[in-house]
């Protein structure tokens, strides 16, 4: 196959990934979108197996090789269960920023077979875009697994900070542009292996001192870079699908991580800085002091709901802990059969990841168009009759809009206490993950149900 | 004067970042975390690159070290390519539209 037939076919691939993506505007084109994905990519394997066109027994291996990867990916995508999500994808983007690592290596390893130059002679635009490549996807890698661990509780969700950390951090990256230098002024692979450790290593320092409820963020970033590092191999194989491909994923991640900020009202670097709610914890915890809450049980939930009219649902991190979902959706289809109008408010930054709260109400059944996003239903909170709060904390905390001094101030909280009354399901009366305490659990309306999320949903639909 | 391939490269690249701008906006925000997925899948494109290098040893060693790099990356972009695209086709499933509860 020509080159100049390849890379129409990989232009092709590119503009369906763009369609995959246009796709998700609504749910209804959705599925089509992800069809549009699979299509370019079986475009783009099959064009790069024809364009290179000797069919040696190398093909047996490569067929062999993307079998025992398809296998696993397959047999991971059909057992993961949808709370696991945030884990799943932070374990995906680091296989994305290793594979770059890989094609990376094997590039600087064997130029001639990407058309590079030869070894020890790599044209020197080449040898920049591979390495840039090479550098994020590292990050990428040691960055998406210690979120991976964080997420997966194997490592402590609590920030992890040390003195001295930012100038090592900024040592480190000058470092990396100063072997990167080295790297193309003297093509020694010295300089090669030096540059991939040092990236892993700020790859790992940079995600190490990131709580665990930043962890929207993070995912987003790393979906950014995973994209950015895809971009690089491309400008080195001179593969517009790649590029393509990199850009959008690139600003994709960008966008999310700007949307997910701003749904915690704090800058991009303020996050990436780390060390939230270590610091704040301690300021916390002076003030502390006992102050009367009242205390229910799932009878007088029920009660409550019986004789609301409209019920809001604010879910949060705690429901996907316990796998409440599908306990709530059949209380809430109780609640329904009693003629009681009820909807989902879901705050932008509910969850591990964008969006997380969603999937977990769509695989209990819930009807997209009950959940609303909190411009959309923040004001009906003054007409509601009952808001039922399942592991969410922070989201709601009004201190955000009425407390200066609040390390969450300014940041755009649901109405929750504007409700006639307010359910609060909790394991505890312990703060959230910003360590500060919540005003809603004092207030008059307020009715604190301690237990286990999916318990005490249990519990409620017998009672109602 | 020749214009260098490097300037069309680039400049797919800074035009296909403001087509990932526009078309990621107008994803509706429940449908986030499939967006995450599918992006994923899609990123792992990179095993254009991976098979490459795979094939790029000669007929009498098919392994050397850089085919072997090859190899590696092409089974994890294969794990990525299928997970995240059953994965995404799994949670888009549940988005259909369901008969309302009587």
């Amino acid at each position: 196959m020509s080159a100049n037939l390849s890379a129409i076919f990989y232009l092709i691939s590119g503009v369906l990934f763009i369609l995959a993506l246009r796709g998700l505007s609504s749910p209804e084109t959705s599925r089509q979108g992800n069809l549009f994905g699979i299509i370019g990519m079986v475009i783009a394997i099959t064009v790069t197996f024809l364009s290179i066109g000797n069919f040696s027994i190398g093909f047996f291996y490569v067929f062999f090789f993307l079998l025992i990867g398809g296998s696993i990916g397959a047999f991971i995508a059909y057992k993961i269960p949808m709370t696991a999500m945030p884990e799943l994808v932070a374990g995906f983007h680091s296989l994305v920023g290793l594979a770059a690592v890989f094609v990376a290596i094997s590039a600087f390893l064997n130029p001639e077979a990407f058309n590079l130059g030869s070894s020890g002679n790599i044209k020197l635009g080449s040898l920049i875009e591979m390495s840039i490549g090479a550098v994020v996807g590292a990050i990428t890698f040691s960055g998406s697994i210690i979120a991976f661990l964080k997420l997966q509780g194997i490592m402590s969700g609590a920030p992890i900070t040390f003195k001295g950390q930012h100038p090592l951090n900024a040592l480190i990256l000058f470092s990396i542009i100063v072997l990167t230098y080295l790297l193309c002024s003297t093509q020694s692979s010295h300089f090669f292996w030096i540059l991939l450790a040092v990236s892993f290593l700020i790859g790992f320092l940079l995600i190490v001192p990131i709580g665990g409820a930043d962890m929207p963020v993070v995912i987003s970033m790393l979906n950014s870079y995973s994209g950015w590092a895809a971009a690089g191999i491309g400008f080195t194989l001179e593969n517009s699908a790649l590029i393509i491909t990199g850009a959008l994923v690139g600003s994709s991640g960008a966008i999310l991580s700007y949307i997910m900020c701003k749904g915690m009202n704090r800058s991009f670097f303020n996050v990436i800085l780390g060390g939230f709610g270590a610091t704040e914890q301690s300021g916390a915890s002076g003030s502390k002091e006992q102050r009367p809450v009242k205390n229910g049980n799932a009878e007088d939930a029920a009660f409550l709901m019986k004789n609301a009219s409209s019920v809001i649902i604010v879910p949060g991190y705690g429901m996907a802990v316990a796998q409440a979902q599908h306990a709530l959706r059949e209380m809430v289809d109780t609640l329904k059969k009693n003629d009681i109008k009820v909807s989902y408010a879901i705050h932008p930054v509910a969850g591990r990841m964008p969006g997380h709260m969603n999937v977990l109400l769509a695989e209990a059944n819930v009807p997209y168009d009950e959940v609303f996003e909190l411009e959309e239903i923040n004001n009906d909170f003054a007409n509601a009759d009952v808001a039922f709060v399942i592991g969410a904390n922070d989201v709601t905390n009004p201190a955000a809009k009425t407390d200066p001094q609040s390390p969450i101030y300014g940041m755009p909280v649901l109405d929750v206490e504007k409700c006639k009354s307010v359910l609060f399901v909790k394991r505890s009366l312990s703060p959230g993950y910003a360590g500060i305490d919540n005003d809603l659990f004092y207030k008059e309306n307020t009715l604190m149900l301690f237990a286990d999320a999916k318990k005490m949903t249990e519990e409620i639909t017998k009672n109602l | 004067m020749e214009i260098d391939p490097f300037i069309f490269r680039l400049s797919i690249f800074i035009l296909s970042i403001f087509i990932g701008y526009y078309v990621v906006w107008s994803v509706t925000p429940s449908l986030h975390t499939p967006l995450m997925s599918v992006t994923n899948a899609i990123s792992s494109v990179i095993i254009v690159g991976a098979i490459i290098a795979g094939l790029a040893g000669n007929s009498e060693s098919i392994f050397n070290t850089s085919s072997i790099f090859g190899f590696l990356a092409i089974s994890l972009a294969a794990i990525n390519i299928f997970g995240g695209f059953l994965v995404t086709q799994r949670m888009l499933q549940m988005y259909k539209k369901k008969k309302k509860v009587k």
